[in-house]
């Protein structure tokens, strides 16, 4: 028995009327878990019941406490007939089951109804007291943090990031068993409920075994998706990036590392690791990888040296850089083989994040996708492995025999797509995939499996066994250019995967730059950019005839690649009409309906320093005889010439002038080339690659030849720019804005519209889904006209087709407003720099704080690196060994200070301030405690469709519900805001006919403790503001 | 392509003023529409129309929703389904309780039943208020009277601790609530002249002195309804009318008092025995329920209109009220001293306040 769970039901407020006659209710509360039950008494005829009832004990293995969610149950005593149910609460206790979280839950939940909603709420207590087993068979992996959150989390540093973790379960889907024909809806949106939550512990746990296999302690970046299959059952399954990571309030932990290098720290590495001949033998985890392991001693003498590149050392630890000029080359090959080689033993060398330590990443290649289309009708068996035991109502239904193939089936799908994706990566030229994710698009019984990432080159001193040397870094960052490193390409110039323009590097003159980046990550701390970034988006609509099974199939795999490509042109092409010449945090997300598919891609465009000024967008004519039409032509180039310079304007876009002898080589044609890598498999089987560029023409040239591209061209100039005093973007910050103010909305936004005409043109449907999509954006920066200066931050769109004519678009992101003026006077400042750095080579004015510090870190004491580094702090050169120093610092009153907080939340009667978040930081706040991973499945139904209010009564009212038990459950955790967080799913199918709506959504996000900046600087005599800042909050994770 | 669906959910609930205001006023989202439109949001804003539509069906959707939770002002403060700051909340309390002067007075005395719900629709098209806030605010009235109705202790106090209202609003809700209680007739052509101020407070005065809760603190329904005791006492006070050797007395006293200093002094020295009848007659007659409703219509007629054909200035009411009450006092053959006080003091009071054109 490890662990005994508590419950005690302390009271019911504003309960619904459940007698007619007195107006009253008579509560009692069911408590289950597992299977057992508890009862409370009945209270009788009150809407505010005072139960206060014993602590109920379970005792159960924390296997179960893993899976098995709290469950809840208010119901109406009735004398005469059945007690009519009011309400559920389900609890995940599993914030409970590691030490660093939660104590205790303990607050007012809502209880909700699927048909009714929210009625009333409930006080409860829990608490898990838990043994500690020391079996090493054991099925739990209680302890295991998980961490939403695609950084490393802020109160966290990361030891070792020992890579992808993946799971999945299946199960048959309640609502397809023949016994819901006879059962309630209630019943059988309950069983789903509960199944879910069933499915998405077990998932958690197993994902959790694996994290302890490879010695990990936690779970960073962890998204969990459910595939409604319909007919063929219900896929719950996650990825995530496993990570050892340290708290930072622990000095222990922190000190030995950076400032004083003892021997006993040093000495770790090799004890645990003592096989040296990793390359040939293959070691059973991934984690040994001898190659890598160096004594720290060896390295703070070689910090120390002077900042000259020394090849003949750098190779032996084999991350010193690519990036030291004249040696590039061949550096460069053994640095990826090196690296490669401790990748390469991971099955999927994948990483869930999209933010990273400093000094982790050390080239980019672009964005890799694999997308696979399969049928599902062709697995058609229930499953029960997943969660035996646990399913006894369902065991009733098992007509079949029992397969356990499903779950191998969909397994092996997912292998093949991350397989492919790893293949793209290598054509890169690069050994891992960052920015990982993969997502599922479901109609009737075909299914897209998608998956993206960033190609790239890591530093593989996170990827291994042992204590990190922070200050290994400054050694790095030395030969890494600051700011640009990233933008290097890690490919070989004369060996390239597609035709490629490069120059060399605006910033640093050495290393080679592609004149346009794709990425699915966030913009790195460090990289230089001028202006401000801006939302881009690029829509797309295919008609397709309908079509059953194979046939559907194979006609979605031929409309797939012209998707692509003209997804990815419109991108292109949108970008240069900002005059911009990145992307990061791309998401493409293809939706299959049943006769069209959709395709949006959404991502934040920026002007990156280091890669060349993007040339303009020139139109040329098919028939270039007739005069009128040259005309027309010349009218729409001096439109596009207009908006490019308007746009430069509007995002503060003017990067010095370099004249060509400084850079040493002949400024580029602007060209059009891809990172994008994909292909398209039905049924696995072949692999196709598509080159999407334009090959030898130049791309920039759009050609005119039918009415068609005429109305591409204008739909490019419709879009409409936001509002002055907004700015958007889908990454977590927005370049060129860093004086956030505390003020935050989070919001959902949906909308599905009706498709009119039959005869329904790609063009015509292309047109409804642009204006859809912009007026939804019209409709926010109205909405929000009250925050201005404001920007809407992690903007994210999901496109579903629900039925034949219906679109819909949810749009979740956080609304934040910042200070203006100094907005401005930063921006400037920021040009002002970039400027500098790129018209004088100053990169020794840049070193010399850095070799200040190095040299002085080892020999002088503590406190004066400190002051040293505070001055220099905001740019993008700091020893991150350093920044962590100051870090550091804050933490054990960070830690004081939740104590005295956490208290606060109980004592007080009204309702608290719960804030959400998309991001994973609070502007303004520190977070203090992460108190778990919050995942919350719900449905909602009913059959007085007009009486709620019609569709958008309904939906609105469930959204406002769901936020409202997000709240709740933070709350009762003692937590104040929920971080990262992110609606996963939101189904909603209407037959209004029938007066009938039904709707799932799927919520996740990190609870946390913050506390507001001002309350800290009480205590703390630390740097101010930049701290929390995200551009700085990299910084936290190093040593 | 048509919009089926289109919802924007913020995790603190957006509350735009001047939209709450159009639908407090019970204007459609088309005419709301409208009337943003004429405010020139769009010009301001770069707005479409489309865009205002969306904007005005949500927040009319929102405010729907939280109309359940604005019945009982409690729960919008323990809800946790809407999060709203707490200065918001009390804006859209404050704001969904307040009410048309037009349409009090149309309803003021009035019971609040099925029957005058149904004549709300005259109501409406009188007053040009929407009947949709013609509903609310008698539902407000309604619903207000009825939580208060039966409960202990002072009645401002208890309509700002159900309904969580600002002093001010909980003290006109407590005249509502006490006319509505007594049945006063507010509605005559005479009284047209009246504002709700004016009446509101002489109810203040009235539950002051008037009440049980004047003598006792510590009974049901005690600023609700008038001192049953206090009104049978009153009869007592006929003697200062019947008796005519006090009459006469009370009079040379007060003329006495005030000769020189009245500019319609004649006027006043012609009148006061049919004034004084007038005012005791009133008290006298305050046992019948009948009389009771009829108390402003009787004042009007019996003092107010009689003065006012008189042109006496305010001031002269003035002096000739405190006069004439504290006169009563060196009468020494009436006894009823405390009674005259308590009667007077809140009639002297009431009509000054009624005292104007």
């Amino acid at each position: 028995m490890p662990g005994k769970l508590k419950v005690k039901i302390v009271a019911g407020r504003h309960l619904p009327v459940m007698d007619r006659a007195s107006d009253l209710t008579d509560a009692f509360v069911e408590v289950k878990f597992g299977n057992t039950t508890f009862k409370t008494d009945v209270y009788p005829k009150s809407l505010n019941p005072q139960w206060n009832s014993e602590w109920f004990k379970f005792e159960v293995d924390d296997e179960d406490l893993q899976d098995e969610p709290l469950q809840i149950t208010v119901l109406d005593h009735d004398t005469y007939s059945a007690n009519d149910a009011i309400g559920k609460v389900y609890i995940d206790i599993d914030p409970l089951l590691y030490s660093e979280a939660a104590t205790v839950i303990s607050g007012w939940f809502p209880i909700y109804d699927t048909i009714h909603g929210i009625r009333g709420e409930i006080n409860v207590v829990v608490k898990v007291d838990l043994f500690n087993d020391l079996n090493r068979f054991r099925q739990s992996s209680c302890g295991v943090k998980f961490f939403c959150t695609t950084s490393i989390p802020k109160c966290y540093r990361a030891v070792i990031i020992h890579g992808f973790v993946e799971e999945l379960v299946v199960n048959e889907d309640p609502e397809y068993q023949w016994i819901d024909r006879i059962r309630t809806p209630r019943a059988s949106n309950e069983a789903r409920q509960r199944l879910i939550s069933l499915m998405s512990g077990e998932l958690q746990r197993k994902i959790g075994l694996k994290v302890l296999e490879m010695r990990g302690n936690a779970v960073v970046g962890y998204l969990q998706c459910f595939d409604l299959e319909g007919e063929s059952g219900l896929v719950v399954r996650a990825i995530g990036t496993a990570c050892t990571l340290d708290k930072l309030s622990s000095p222990a932990a922190f000190l030995p590392a950076c400032n004083s290098p003892s021997k006993e720290m040093k000495e770790i590495p090799f004890n645990e690791d003592p096989n040296p001949n990793t390359h040939s033998s293959g070691p059973s985890t991934p984690l040994k990888n001898q190659t890598y392991s160096f004594s720290p001693s060896k390295s703070y003498s070689r910090q120390s040296s002077s900042s000259d590149t020394d090849l003949s050392l750098t190779p032996k630890t084999g991350m010193g850089s690519g990036s030291a000029g004249k040696e590039g080359g061949p550096f460069k090959a053994l640095l990826r083989q090196q690296t490669q080689s401790a990748l390469e033993q991971r099955e999927f060398p994948f990483f869930t994040l999209t933010a990273f330590p400093p000094g982790f990443l050390v080239h980019v290649g672009g964005v890799v996708s694999a997308r696979s289309v399969k049928l599902l009708d062709r697995i058609h068996n229930p499953a029960f492995v997943g969660i035996m035991g646990n399913t006894r109502s369902y065991k009733l239904l098992d007509w079949n025999s029992f397969n356990s193939d499903e779950p191998e089936t969909r397994d092996a799908w997912w292998a093949e797509i991350r397989q492919e994706i790893k293949s793209h990566a290598k054509a890169l030229g690069c050994h891992a995939v960052v920015g990982y994710s993969e997502s599922t698009s479901i109609c009737e019984e075909v299914c897209i499996l998608s998956a993206s990432g960033t190609a790239a080159v890591l530093n593989p001193r996170f990827l291994q066994d042992g204590t990190v040397e922070g200050c290994l870094e400054q050694r790095l960052e030395e030969n890494l250019p600051a700011g640009c490193g990233f933008c290097h390409i890690p490919y070989d110039e004369l060996n390239m995967p597609f035709p490629a323009h490069l120059t060399y590097c605006y910033n640093c003159r050495k290393q080679k730059v592609p004149d346009v980046l794709f990425t699915t990550i966030d913009l790195p701390t460090d990289a230089t950019v001028i202006g401000k970034g801006c939302l881009i988006q690029a829509r797309l609509c295919r008609l397709k005839k309908k079509a059953q099974a194979e046939a559907n199939a194979t006609a979605i795999s031929n409309l797939l690649p012209f998707m692509e490509y003209e997804v990815h042109t419109q991108l292109m092409n949108k970008l240069k009409l900002k005059g911009m010449n990145a992307l990061f945090g791309l998401r493409i997300q293809i939706t299959v309906g049943e006769n069209m598919l959709m395709g949006l891609a959404s991502a934040t465009g920026v002007y990156l320093a280091a890669l060349p000024t993007p040339g303009g967008i020139q139109i040329a004519g098919k028939t270039p005889n007739d005069g009128s039409y040259e005309q027309h032509i010349s009218h729409m180039q001096k439109k596009i010439n207009d908006t490019i310079a308007k746009n430069k304007e509007l995002y503060e876009i003017n990067p010095p002038e370099i004249s060509e002898e400084i850079i040493g080589s002949p400024i580029p044609e602007p060209r059009q080339r891809s990172r994008l890598l994909r292909s398209q498999s039905e049924s696995s089987d072949e692999v196709t690659e598509l080159d999407l560029s334009h090959g030898k023409k130049d791309a920039f040239v759009l050609e005119i030849d039918d009415t068609d591209a005429m109305e591409d061209v204008h739909s490019l100039l419709t879009d409409v720019p936001p509002p002055s005093g907004f700015y958007s973007c889908n990454t977590e910050i927005m370049p060129g804005i860093n004086n956030w103010t505390s003020e935050i909305q989070m919001f959902t936004s949906v909308r599905v519209i009706r498709l009119s005409s039959l005869n329904l043109t790609n063009h015509a449907l292309n047109k409804n889904f642009n204006d859809l999509c912009e007026n939804l954006l019209k409709s926010l920066y109205f909405k929000l006209r009250s925050m201005i200066p404001c920007c809407l931050c992690h903007v994210n769109f999901t496109v579903s087709l629900p039925e034949d004519e219906l679109i819909q678009v949810t749009v979740t992101a956080v609304a934040i407003t910042f200070d203006k003026n100094q907005a401005l006077q930063t921006t400037k400042a920021h040009v002002e720099k970039s400027l500098q750095r790129a018209s004088t080579d100053n990169e020794e004015l840049l070193q010399f704080p850095l070799e200040l510090c190095s040299d002085s870190l080892p020999s002088h004491p503590f406190p004066p690196a400190k002051e040293h580094l505070e001055s220099a702090s905001s740019n993008s050169g700091i020893p991150a060994a350093q920044r962590a120093v100051t870090v550091e610092k804050t933490s054990p009153m960070g830690e004081g200070n939740f104590r005295n907080r956490s208290a606060a939340p109980c004592a007080n009667s009204t309702v608290g301030v719960v804030k959400m978040t998309p991001l994973s930081f609070i502007p303004g706040a520190k977070i203090t405690k992460y108190l778990g991973i919050i995942n919350m499945f719900f449905i909602r139904e009913t059959t007085s469709l007009r009486e709620e209010g019609g569709v958008s009564g309904f939906l609105h009212a469930f959204i406002a519900e769901v936020f409202a038990m997000v709240r709740a459950h933070v709350a009762a955790l003692g937590g104040n805001a929920v971080v990262s967080y992110i609606m996963k799913q939101c189904v909603f199918m209407e037959n209004p006919n029938k007066n009938q709506a039904q709707c799932l959504i799927n919520v996740s996000g990190d609870a946390v403790v913050f506390a507001r900046e001002s309350e800290l600087e009480v205590v703390s005599t630390q740097q101010p503001a930049a701290n929390c800042q995200p551009a700085c909050t990299g910084g936290e994770v190093t040593t | 392509m048509t919009s089926e669906l289109d919802i924007f959910v913020g995790n603190t609930t957006l509350i735009d003023e001047d939209v709450y205001r159009l639908w407090l006023d019970g204007y459609s989202v088309g005419d709301a529409v409208a009337l943003r439109v004429r405010s020139g949001i769009l010009e301001q804003t770069g707005a479409t129309a489309a865009v205002l539509q969306s904007d005005t069906m949500d927040h009319y959707r929102t405010f729907h929703m939280l109309e359940r939770l604005l019945h009982a002002p409690p729960k919008l403060l323990h809800q946790l389904i809407y999060q709203i700051p707490p200065s918001r909340q009390a804006l859209l309390i404050e704001r969904y309780y307040a009410f048309d002067e037009a349409f009090v007075r149309e309803v003021l005395g009035k019971k609040l039943s099925k029957g005058t719900k149904k004549d709300l629709d005259d109501i409406s098209t009188k007053t040009g208020i929407t009947l949709k806030s013609c509903r609310r605010q008698f539902d407000n009235f309604k619903r207000v009277f009825k939580v208060v109705e039966e409960m202990r202790g002072s009645l401002v106090d208890n309509v700002q601790q159900h309904f969580l209202l600002s002093d001010r609003l909980a003290r006109d809700y407590a005249a509502i609530v006490f006319f509505a209680n007594n049945r006063f007739e507010t509605g005559k052509k005479k009284l047209q002249y009246l504002s709700f101020g004016d009446f509101a407070f002489c109810a203040e005065l009235m539950i002051q002195n008037w009440t049980l809760g004047a003598v006792d603190s510590q009974v049901d329904d005690m600023d609700m309804d008038l001192d049953k005791e206090f009104l049978q006492d009153l009869k007592e006070l006929k003697v200062l009318v019947a008796d005519k050797d006090l009459l006469d007395l009370h009079k040379s006293l007060v003329c006495t008092a005030l000769r020189g200093k009245l500019g319609v002094f004649s006027e006043m020295e012609a009148n006061f025995k049919n004034l004084s009848r007038g005012l005791v007659n009133v008290a006298t007659k305050l046992t019948h329920n009948k009389d009771v409703r009829d108390l402003f219509v009787d004042l009007v007629e019996k003092f107010v209109e009689p003065c006012r054909s008189d042109h006496w200035p305010l001031s002269d009411v003035r002096l000739f009220l405190n006069q004439y009450s504290a006169s009563v006092h060196s009468l020494d053959g009436f006894r009823h001293q405390a009674l005259w006080d308590r009667y007077m003091g809140t009639l002297r009071g009431c009509l000054l306040r009624l005292y104007h054109d």
